[in-house]
């Protein structure tokens, strides 16, 4: 069906070379193009999920009371407080030490390894901080709950809710994997032009045959076998090598990125669906360029008497 | 067999190279088609072929209406049908072997069945010894006997030739005649299209028919109407 059976002595009616020269190579470089594309709408739609999943339900509650003892018991207590509630999934006081070695990068002190040695971190006024997840999906009420909590533990506090700040940026990474969605469908319609025009060429090429061979009495059913499975071979050689090239970058991006950001490494991942998908990308090429072939051929067909 | 009633066939727009053709073939039976080059007979053989429908009138072929018939059902009339074309139209990249066993091939038929058929053909043409050679190669003359030999390995019930004659010496031109006379005698209905009048008197009970300016001469209306048809 998709490479039709012909029998030995019916091949040699088309000569022996390639059909069209360059259109295992078109063929390669367009299903390259699409694998990358596809694996980057796939890592991208993954992030962006994984990253409003992460924060849809967090906020960080900032407690900015002068006094460091109280600042740090109303902490605690609002710790305790936000982890006892039905609503809240996790509560985590930020340690000061996590916070000076984040800002310690922003100053460019030395803080990592040796603690905080310099006097002008350890000077700062630093808030405390409360990460608060929620259970659910109800934000809006969650919200209220907990702003009567802080009212009561913390007065004055600041609710800063992450999906805010960093929002935008899952809508980013989110517009980002459409457009390689769309890229896809597009390269996938360049592909299936390249496929009309060889099997258009390829007819031109051998008119004479046809014509020859539709007189002593072929069908429409043969002539098209004997095109379709010369045209499939032709693209399925390019889409192998394709495939082979885009399956090479890929592992050499995934082994450079895991190496690079192992924290994020885990977001970008492709997950088993996105392979599943990647490997069958190239097996749905090659049934759609024999598909386009055998309707190109048979509407062209139609036209000789 | 073969049924033309005032058929008229045009190329494009232009006026018609054939007009009001009426005729009435006999199975079994052996017409030349003579006239003046550029009098239609190629024309003519060619809607006798299924190569080309009429512009005009009614065409019947083994007893069905062809003007009406869907394209999907001409393959099979078609393998009824041996033709010999007056360009040849041997395909470049197959040998002389493969090009005779062609329509045996399209209609089917196994590789064990045709080897012997087509070498007997091949040695008959007295082409034995040339069977792998690629048209290019041959002859005009070689080509022609080729394209005769593909027409009639399938043994057709129809053969239309058109100047099969046209490039061999006399004696190969005697014996090709002789191979069509052969087949006409087992049964088929032969149709041959030349200039040729010495060729014409060759066969005993050959009916002539005579194309001028597009269209048929036929005075005695024994095309039309037979005398097996009349009786
Ligand atoms: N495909 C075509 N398109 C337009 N005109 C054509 C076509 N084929 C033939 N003609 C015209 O039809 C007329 C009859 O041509 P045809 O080939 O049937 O003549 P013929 O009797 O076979 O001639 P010859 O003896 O030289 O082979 C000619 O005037 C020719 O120019
Ligand atoms: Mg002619």
């Amino acid at each position: 069906m998709i490479i039709p059976r012909v029998p030995v002595q019916h091949r040699r009616l088309l000569p022996d070379r390639r059909l069209s020269g360059p259109t295992p190579w078109v063929i390669a470089i367009l299903m390259m193009l699409t694998l990358l594309a596809a694996a980057a709408g796939v890592g991208l739609a993954r992030s962006a999920n994984a990253i409003g999943s992460a924060i849809a339900g967090r906020v960080t509650v900032q407690i900015v009371t002068p006094n460091p003892v109280t600042r740090a018991e109303q902490a605690a207590a609002l710790r305790r407080a936000a982890a006892a509630q039905p609503f809240v999934l996790s509560a985590r006081a930020v340690d000061r030490e996590e916070l000076q070695a984040t800002l310690g990068q922003w100053f460019g002190s030395e803080t990592n390894g040796e603690g905080g040695d310099d006097p002008v971190l350890n000077s700062l006024p630093l808030p405390a901080l409360v990460d608060i997840d929620f259970v659910g999906e109800n934000r809006r009420r969650h919200m209220q709950e907990l702003r009567a909590l802080v009212a009561a533990e913390a007065p004055g506090a600041r609710i800063i809710p992450h999906a805010e700040w960093l929002g935008p940026v899952a809508q980013l990474i989110g517009s980002l994997a459409w457009i390689a969605g769309a890229l896809v469908i597009l390269m996938t319609l360049a592909s299936a032009a390249v496929v009309i025009m060889t099997a258009r060429a390829a007819l031109g090429t051998h008119f004479a045959t046809i014509e020859m061979l539709h007189l002593i009495g072929a069908t429409d059913r043969q002539i098209t076998r004997l095109f379709q499975r010369r045209i499939a071979i032709d693209t399925a050689y390019g889409i192998a090598l394709g495939t082979a090239v885009a399956a090479a970058l890929l592992l050499l991006i995934g082994w450079q990125w895991a190496g690079v950001t192992s924290g994020l490494a885990a977001t970008a991942s492709l997950g088993p669906g996105g392979w599943a998908l990647l490997l069958a990308l190239p097996l749905l090429a090659i049934a759609l360029a024999a598909l386009t072939a055998r309707q190109t051929l048979l509407a062209a067909l139609k036209k000789i008497l | 067999m073969v049924e033309f009633d005032g058929v008229g066939l045009r190329y494009g727009p232009d006026a018609e190279v054939l007009s009001d053709i009426s005729f009435n073939l006999q199975p079994g039976s052996f017409y030349f088609l003579t006239g003046a080059s550029g009098a239609g007979k190629t024309s003519l053989l060619k809607m006798l072929y299924l190569a080309q429908r009429p512009s005009r009138g009614i065409v019947r072929l083994f007893g069905e209406d062809l003007v009406s018939m869907p394209r999907q059902r001409l393959p099979g009339f078609r393998r009824r049908i041996g033709v010999v074309f007056q360009d040849f139209r041997l395909i470049p990249h197959l040998s002389a072997r493969d090009n005779i066993a062609l329509p045996l091939r399209i209609a089917g038929v196994g590789e064990d069945d045709l080897s012997g058929p087509v070498g007997e053909m091949l040695s008959w043409i007295g082409l034995g010894d040339r069977a792998e050679a690629h048209p290019a190669t041959l002859s005009g003359g070689e080509q022609q006997r080729v394209a005769i030999a593909r027409a009639v390995i399938a043994r057709p019930q129809l053969l239309v030739a058109d100047e099969p004659t046209g490039n061999v010496d006399p004696e190969m031109a005697t014996r090709l005649l002789g191979l069509f006379e052969a087949l006409n005698r087992l049964g088929t209905t032969v149709v041959v299209a030349t200039h040729d009048i010495h060729l014409i008197s060759r066969i005993e009970n050959a009916q002539m028919m005579r194309l001028e300016k597009g269209r048929l001469a036929d005075p005695t209306g024994a095309l039309r109407y037979p005398p097996a048809n009349r009786a």
